[in-house]
């Protein structure tokens, strides 16, 4: 019943056994032991998993893994450099208060990053429409759309 | 102490935030044990059903499955317990049926516990699960708690009327002779809302068993892991309680929900030492909705009486409180001793009379839920004091400032003290922050697009840091409401701190390091906070009510206050002064009036190295720890804004403003406080206009069971807030002079927004939550 699929993850090629059935987060945490990424429901709907695959921003529980073979997945372990320093985005989540538990904070910050890097103008309307799909129970939003209009200043700067 | 030097009062940027910026959290399901092993709990499909068999033969021959566990299995252990006693107004203590760990002969409500499976795989124990048979003989289900006493049907078979207790507080007489004299009575009848907490880690548990130890170890998403200990060990599994240690790593939010002992983690405990392997649970979204603890759910009718002039004379309140089909930990408290007694709000009534029925009903347990009756009391007084204001034509605040508590302390006439306040400022400076000013401006404008605009008002108060343990002991608690701090100085003079609190979000890694720092005069890259662990922290009672800084910071600075005391006698020691001519300040020891000093981690390197050291006097060694039991609750208040467009074709109402000014006292971290309320605000707008956990009444299925139906608020949903922390009036019996931010938002808010509905619709009443629908409703009948 195994499969094997080659993908790289956070700039490294890795080759691992997977299930047809299994999905690209439960891939990443449990075969991967990458648990940053996570599962805070089980309809596709809080946005706790989001990773980047080929760039783009996914909610890795609504994809099998077998699905991301060959691709590009980052994951909120890879965004800042190698040397440590913080993606301007993590950045701008922290100074800004833009977290309080951290549980939804990898796939918000990976949906912000998207937001920015693929869709243009960023007032707070427009911030809020986008995160409409990454659910925070503690900040009531407001600081995390400031931090994602500071980040998203700090990206084209 | 030095309120306004150094970290104190400065928005630090918060320490934890690093890790969890990087993936690098470590929450309960992150930690896989060797030879770990995954549980699946079966569930009652039924509301109300008796089960007449189970068969588990099938199950067990099924690929990877380890162990299977039924009620029958934990026959010998007790129940899981409530922690606090109310006795009914005739004298007989409230029904206690026991509340088993897994279902012991019958269920009572969608998702109570039937069977644990534990296997090799969470998809092999989930399979397995589907080939155990449980036969139901489904009984009709009690779900309305007002007509829980009459519709026939027994959740608990020896508690035939379903009433759990009722109970009063107030003078009933004197208050029936108030309302009978009043010029004017409002009365206002309406549910307040069920709530699903849903922090966003869903629940968690890892439990092993060491047989060559002969101990446990469980990692649970909990608020208060000794409570969480004791309750396990000495109540339910008869576990020594030294025999076992209950580690609560970060954790992705509580609300409330996570302070409780719950069924799945006791069960696994029991499991890992019969199975000999360690066994994770991980809370599915949809089992969360079924299972965690849910929030309010009370049908109150509230009357107040006031005189000619608009003062309140009196005001009487009767709340029906559905608390589900078992006492869950603390429960019993919240429509009781957490509500009635914060009935009073901002005001001077005089008499006041509020009596409380609650029932068992076959849905989920309902437990404290941020705010935990502080929020259900806030509603009452807010809602009733604006309509009255409304029906005599006044301006809402200033009828709320003719009635506002003005000197203290304060005696309310249901049992509690306000320390200090000044409801004024805060109503005043929120009026400005609101720009209440240009309020009919803003109205006409909207009107001028086809939209109704109106403004609300709620000033609350609410009690926090709890509590006196010996207050509360006399009001039924089953436990002290202390809180440990221990504070070890190194030989280097680096610190660790240990607290019983315990933080999932509110950044205690930061607030109690700016404190300890500025006590100590050392960086807080000095300084480490460690919590959330019975192996290392002596003792807590953990983190709910906003009591955190109140009473476990107390705590530590106890603590660094005895490390002082110490460090005085070693530096007096080496100085070759007086231990009374010693002072502590900026890092250093001096001998007072003249240049002769020692510095803080010269005198621990001392009292670690101890050559030339005291010891006819001393112990060698820098460490102590305390123990703080505070002398009353501390009394946050505040008032929040806000003003609203509706829609009236659509019924939809956009927040518009939303204005909160609140008096925290001092205030260590603005940034972090506000953040509190901040999230607050979303939770209260959520229970307003989104939020609603829905059984239906003819089944007892929960038809509010995912995200797709329960409506979460999400960014789109709110506003940009407006909020200031006023100056504000410092507790005047804690050493900080904190008062507890982190329940604020969620109690102040939600009757703002309704008022605020009212008002632009011109409505008495609009249910909670106030959907597009139910808002477009409440116009038509209006009309």
């Amino acid at each position: 019943m195994g499969m094997q699929i080659t993908l790289t993850v956070n700039g490294e090629t890795v080759t691992r056994e997977t299930a047809p059935n299994q999905l690209l987060v439960h891939f990443i945490r449990d075969t991967l032991r990458l648990t940053g990424t996570h599962v805070g429901c089980d309809t596709t709907q809080c946005g706790a998993c989001t990773v980047h695959v080929d760039g783009r921003a996914v909610k890795s529980c609504g994809m099998l893994a077998a699905q991301a073979a060959g691709k590009a997945v980052t994951t909120i372990e890879g965004l800042a450099a190698a040397d440590g320093t913080l993606h301007p985005m993590q950045a701008a989540f922290r100074s800004c208060h833009g977290l309080q538990c951290g549980f939804c904070t990898p796939g918000m910050v990976m949906s912000a990053v998207d937001l920015v890097q693929h869709h243009g103008c960023h007032n707070e309307a427009q911030v809020r429409e986008a995160l409409e799909g990454n659910i925070c129970r503690c900040t009531g939003y407001h600081n995390i759309v400031k931090a994602v209009q500071q980040g998203a200043a700090a990206m084209k700067a | 102490m030095n309120a306004r030097q150094g970290f104190i009062g400065q928005s630090v940027e918060r320490r934890e935030d690093s890790r969890f910026l990087t993936g690098k959290g470590q929450y309960t399901d992150d930690i896989t044990l060797p030879g770990q092993t995954h549980a699946f709990f079966l569930r009652s499909p039924y509301a109300h059903a008796r089960i007449t068999a189970i068969d588990t033969s099938a199950a067990a021959k099924a690929p990877g499955v380890v162990g299977i566990l039924t009620g029958d299995h934990f026959k010998a252990v007790g129940g899981l317990p409530c922690g606090w006693l109310i006795n009914s107004l005739d004298g007989q203590p409230m029904k206690e049926p026991k509340h088993p760990v897994l279902a012991d002969g019958k269920v009572r409500y969608v998702g109570d516990r039937v069977a644990l499976v534990v296997a090799e795989t969470l998809e092999q124990a989930e399979a397995a699960a589907g080939l155990i048979q449980v036969d139901y003989e489904e009984l009709t289900p009690v779900v309305d708690a007002v007509t829980a006493p009459t519709i026939g049907s027994a959740v608990h078979d020896d508690v035939t009327d379903n009433r759990v207790y009722q109970w009063g507080i107030g003078d009933k007489d004197g208050t029936a002779a108030a309302m009978a004299g009043a010029a004017h009575v409002t009365t206002l009848s309406y549910r307040n809302n069920r709530l699903i907490p849903n922090a966003m880690e869903p629940r968690c548990a890892n439990a092993s068993y060491d047989v060559n130890a002969d101990n446990y170890t469980l990692y649970v998403s909990n608020q208060n892991p000794h409570v969480e200990r004791l309750l396990m060990c000495a109540f339910v599994l008869g576990i020594p309680e030294h025999k076992m240690r209950v580690v609560a790593p970060d954790v992705g939010g509580g609300f409330g929900s996570k302070i409780f002992l719950y069924g799945e983690e006791t069960a696994i405990v029991f499991a890992s030492k019969q199975l000999l392997r360690p066994i994770k649970w991980t809370s599915s979204r949809s089992e969360a909705f079924l299972s965690d603890a849910h929030g309010r759910d009370h049908a109150t009718t509230v009357s107040l009486g006031l005189d000619k002039d608009g003062k309140f004379v009196g005001m009487q309140v009767h709340t029906t409180a559905n608390l589900g089909a078992y006492l869950s930990t603390f429960a019993s408290s919240v429509p009781t001793i957490l509500y009635a007694t914060l009935l009073a709000g901002q005001y001077a009534t005089p008499k006041i009379w509020c009596s409380v029925d609650a029932m068992f009903t076959n849905t989920a347990p309902v437990d404290a839920y941020r705010g935990a009756g502080r929020p259900e009391a806030t509603y009452v007084v807010e809602r009733i004091v604006e309509t009255a204001a409304r029906e005599l034509g006044m301006d809402p605040a200033e009828l709320r400032r003719r009635n506002f508590i003005k000197s203290f302390p304060y005696a309310t006439p249901v049992g509690l003290t306000y320390d200090t306040g000044d409801y004024d400022a805060t109503m005043t400076r929120a009026l400005e922050l609101a720009d209440v000013a240009g309020f009919e401006a803003r109205k006409a404008a909207s009107a001028a697009k086809g939209l109704k605009r109106g403004i609300g008002y709620s000033a609350y108060i609410e009690a926090c840091g709890i509590a006196p343990s010996s207050v509360a002991g006399a009001l039924g608690a089953r436990a002290g409401l202390f809180e440990a701090g221990e504070v070890r100085v190194h030989p280097t003079g680096k610190v660790t701190i240990f607290t019983g609190s315990h933080s999932h979000g509110q950044g205690h890694e930061t607030t109690f390091a700016q404190v300890v720092a500025d006590k100590l005069g050392i960086p807080m890259d000095d300084i480490s906070i460690e919590h959330g662990d019975t192996g290392k922290v002596l003792f807590g009672m953990g983190t709910y009510g906003s009591r955190s800084l109140a009473v476990g910071g107390t705590a530590i600075v106890k603590a660094v206050d005895k490390i002082i005391a110490k460090g005085k006698k070693i530096a007096a020691h080496l100085l070759e002064a007086a231990d009374t001519d010693i002072v502590f300040e900026g890092g250093e020891f001096k001998v007072a009036g003249t240049d002769k000093k020692v510095p803080f981690a010269a005198v621990s390197l001392t009292a670690y190295v101890p050559h030339n050291f005291p010891h006819d006097k001393l112990e060698p060694g820098l460490n102590e720890n305390a123990f703080y039991d505070p002398s009353n609750f501390t009394y946050p208040a505040g008032t929040y804004i806000c003003e609203v467009e509706v829609d009236p074709l659509t019924g939809h109402t956009r927040i518009d403003r939303m204005t909160a000014c609140d008096d925290f006292g001092n205030v260590i971290n603005p940034m972090i406080v506000e953040g509190q309320v901040h999230g607050g605000l979303a939770q209260g707008i959520g229970q307003a206009l989104l939020e609603h956990g829905v059984y239906d009444t003819e089944t007892g299925q929960l038809l509010t069971g995912s995200f797709m139906d329960y409506a979460m608020p999400r960014a789109d949903d709110l506003p940009s807030f407006n909020v200031e922390t006023a100056k504000g009036t410092p507790c005047t019996h804690n050493p900080l002079g904190v008062k507890g931010c982190g329940e604020a938002g969620a109690i102040g808010s939600p009757p703002a927004v309704i008022n605020a509905i009212c008002n632009a619709i011109g409505v008495k009443d609009v249910p909670m939550p106030a959907t597009p629908y139910t808002v477009w409703k409440a116009i038509q009948a209006a009309r």
